[in-house]
């Protein structure tokens, strides 16, 4: 149990900052898609500009992880389709819901029980694409 | 205390997200949220019909911890860290979905329209939950992941896939809100 101590404190504080920062919420899904506010954009960009600050330092200092390997990210395969079909059907349920991944967790424990259906409808949705994974274009 | 019971701002909000990413990648693991549904699949025993599902999830019970953690701080934040507050939407925002049919806009993290009991038990707005959730699970698994593996992680790293998968995302986003929800609503 202990080596997932620290797992188990990384997501208490993603959930939190999820909330605090209402990415969570369905109407700062629905302002972004609007190009309302810059809110929702700020989050995305300064969490991307930090990680890749955050990446090119490690990578200078050849950091290690706790595991004893050189901490890097692992590649995605390349291609295409699968990533512009995949990405623009994941964005019709993302602006529809409100909730991506790992929102859709978090809002669980902000007494929002209904969300579980969609997590429920989310597992289904996954489970359909295993089983048609190998006649879609990938 | 204050600034923590305030909603945080993006330039807060945004580094801490880094952060997370970061320390898992510290951990010798990756930060993927959409990752846990087929993960939730495989353990309900879909590997035994869908080779898709047919590995060892054990490995990734690290990750089922991590989302039991954000249900946690999801409780925390809300309960303990809040002051009850409307958010602070932009008034175009308000004025949009007020005349979309949404009241009360802002009062609350999730619209009654399609989140209350009321509106979950009947058929429209369990339809558009189901849909919109069955959506996030099969787009996230074809993309080979969401918000977290893609958007944060992917471009942080500077990989070409995400940067397509992120373009989707936003492709799909902009057709759901402009083009199909005046006819949702």
């Amino acid at each position: 149990m202990g080596k997932y101590i620290k797992f188990f404190i990384v997501g208490i504080f993603f959930g939190i900052v999820l909330v605090k920062s209402e990415a969570v919420s369905w109407y700062r899904i629905f302002e972004m898609f609007k190009f309302q506010s810059f809110h929702m954009y700020g989050i995305i960009g300064t969490a991307v500009g930090t990680g890749v600050i955050l990446l090119l330092i490690s990578k200078q200092k050849n950091i290690q992880t706790t595991e004893g390997t050189t901490l890097r990210v692992p590649l995605k395969d390349r291609g295409f389709t699968r990533y512009i079909l995949g990405g623009t059907i994941f964005g019709l349920g993302w602006a529809l819901s409100g909730a991506c991944p790992g929102p859709m967790y978090i809002l669980i424990g902000t007494g929002a029980f209904s969300i579980i259906i969609v997590i429920a409808a989310a597992l289904l949705g996954t489970y359909v694409y295993g089983l048609l994974k190998d006649k879609l274009p990938h | 205390m204050e600034f923590i019971l305030q909603p945080w701002p993006w330039y807060v909000s945004g580094p801490c997200i880094a952060i997370i990413m970061y320390l898992l990648l510290y951990f010798g693991r990756t930060f993927g949220m959409s990752s846990n549904l087929r993960t939730l699949c495989a353990i309900g025993g879909a590997g035994k019909r869908v080779a898709f599902f047919n590995f060892d999830w054990k490995s990734q019970k690290w990750n089922l911890i991590v989302v039991l953690g954000a249900i946690v701080g999801g409780f925390i934040a809300h309960y303990l860290l809040s002051n009850p507050i409307n958010m602070d939407l932009s008034e175009a925002t308000v004025k949009d979905l007020t005349e979309l049919g949404f009241n009360d806009v802002g009062q609350s993290l999730l619209p009654p329209e399609l989140f209350s009991w009321d509106a979950v038990f009947s058929i429209k707005g369990m339809s558009l939950l189901i849909v919109g959730g069955f959506l996030v699970g099969f787009g996230t698994r074809y993309a080979g992941g969401c918000t977290s593996g893609h958007a944060i992680t992917g471009l942080s790293s500077l990989q070409l896939p995400s940067l397509i998968a992120v373009i989707g995302f936003f492709l799909g986003g902009l057709i759901m809100i402009h083009l199909i929800f005046p006819i949702l609503f």
